[in-house]
This record gives structure tokens, C-alpha cells and sequence, in this order.
């Protein structure tokens, strides 16, 4: 074994990480939650233009009415994931240094987390009224 | 080129938007004085103009994504279909937009 080829190659740097640690399960995923939009974005503008102009009363109970609230809550987690990813894409593709690039992502998942839990809860307030 | 910048751009828009979302949502089920203060924000000159763009983001947003997933089928990469996804989704969200603003304003009556 004279000349020998080192055991090792560069694949185990790579297996399952790219620059977000995560693999290529994003990229399938934004395709899902893409898909997925389309009707959601669609029901969420008709829902929103049969609002437009009515009192409160009528607004809370027209968003806390199942099939409404139902397509709402749909709409806010299919895009807390589709935005979560979109934006770590951004913030991987424009920031380079590791520090600024971790805290990006922190702030990315917070801010989506923060959203989209505060749109969850009040969509559960008007639907149960507690 | 300019329309994948665009489709970035337009995603980064509405990623804050959200929080618009998020207000009005939580305004609802905070009570009338709070809803009121939204109505009141959402009617003013610069909410229109914000949620007026922020509809058309939607909507573009929406179609340019529509293009992006029917090239994932590794379909329309031809100089004449490339050209005609941009027009079509150009066309498509500004047409869309106003459609969608008329009716809220003519059938609707828009925000009050």
C-alpha cells in the first residue's frame, strides 16, 4: 500500500449540512408550503375583502367561525414555516460572518415564533372567547 | 434576473407584513377600541398605500412562486416561455390587485 489514498474524503464535511446545518429538507419543504399557499393566500384575501367595512361584533364573529378561523390558522402556520425558511435562505445567502449569520437565525425563528404564536392565539380567543 | 430579485424582495416585504396580520388579529380579539385604532390606521393615506402594496406583494409573490414551482417540473425554460411567465406575472398581479381593490371599495365599501 505504497502510495497510499488517505480513507478519508471531504463528503463527511458535507453530509447533511450545508450552511444551515440542516441538509436539503428545506428546500422540499419550501416547495410543500408553496404549494400549499396558493389556496391558503387565496381564501385568506376572500376572507379579508368580506371583512372589509363590518363592525367589530361582526368581525369577531365572522373570524371566530370554524371554517374561517379553521382556513386562518392554516394560513398562519403554512406560512410561519414558508417565511421561517425563506428568510434563513436570505440572511445564509447575504451574511457570511458566523456570529452576525447564528444571531440572523436566531432572530429569524424568534420573530416567527413571536408572530405567528401571538396570530395563533388570537385567532383561538375569538374562536373559543375565552 | 430582475424578477427573481423581485420575488426575494416581495417575500422579505411580506415576512414583516405578517406583523400587520398579527395587529389586526390581536386588535379583534383585544375589543372595539383597539380594533378601532387599526380601522383607523388601515384607512389613513399611508395605510392604504402600505396594504395596497402589500396586496400586490401578495399577489405577486403568489404567481412569480406559481413559475418558480412549474420550472421545478423542469418545464418553461424556453426564451419565449420565460418571457411569457414575467408578463403573465406582471400583468397578472397588478391586474389582479386592482380587481381585488375595486371590489373592495365598489361591492365592500371599503375600510370605514
Amino acid at each position: 500500500m505504497s502510495d497510499a489514498q488517505p480513507m478519508r474524503t471531504p463528503l463527511r464535511q458535507v453530509r447533511g449540512l450545508g450552511s444551515a446545518r440542516s441538509g436539503t429538507s428545506h428546500f422540499w419543504y419550501q416547495r410543500l408550503t408553496s404549494v400549499a399557499g396558493v389556496p391558503l393566500t387565496i381564501g385568506l384575501l376572500l376572507i379579508i375583502t368580506a371583512l372589509l367595512g363590518r363592525s367589530h361584533a361582526a368581525v369577531v364573529q365572522i373570524l371566530g367561525s370554524p371554517i374561517v378561523a379553521i382556513v386562518m390558522l392554516l394560513f398562519i402556520i403554512n406560512t410561519a414555516y414558508h417565511m421561517w425558511i425563506g428568510m434563513q435562505e436570505i440572511i445564509l445567502d447575504y451574511v457570511h460572518e458566523a456570529k452576525w449569520k447564528f444571531l440572523a437565525l436566531m432572530a429569524n425563528t424568534f420573530f416567527v415564533f413571536g408572530v405567528s404564536l401571538a396570530s395563533i392565539y388570537a385567532i383561538l380567543k375569538l374562536s373559543f372567547g375565552v | 434576473m430582475v424578477m427573481s430579485i423581485v420575488h426575494r424582495i416581495t417575500g422579505a416585504a411580506l415576512y414583516f407584513g405578517m406583523l400587520l396580520l398579527a395587529w389586526w388579529l390581536i386588535a379583534a380579539a383585544t375589543g372595539p377600541n383597539a380594533y378601532a385604532n387599526v380601522e383607523w390606521f388601515m384607512g389613513s393615506l399611508i395605510g392604504q398605500l402600505i396594504l395596497f402594496g402589500y396586496t400586490w406583494a401578495l399577489l405577486h409573490h403568489m404567481l412569480g412562486g406559481i413559475r418558480h414551482l412549474i420550472w421545478d417540473t423542469i418545464h418553461g425554460f424556453e426564451p419565449a416561455e420565460r418571457e411569457m411567465f414575467t408578463l403573465a406575472t406582471l400583468i397578472g398581479s397588478i391586474a389582479l390587485t386592482l380587481i381585488l381593490w375595486v371590489v373592495g371599495y365598489l361591492v365592500m365599501g371599503g375600510p370605514r
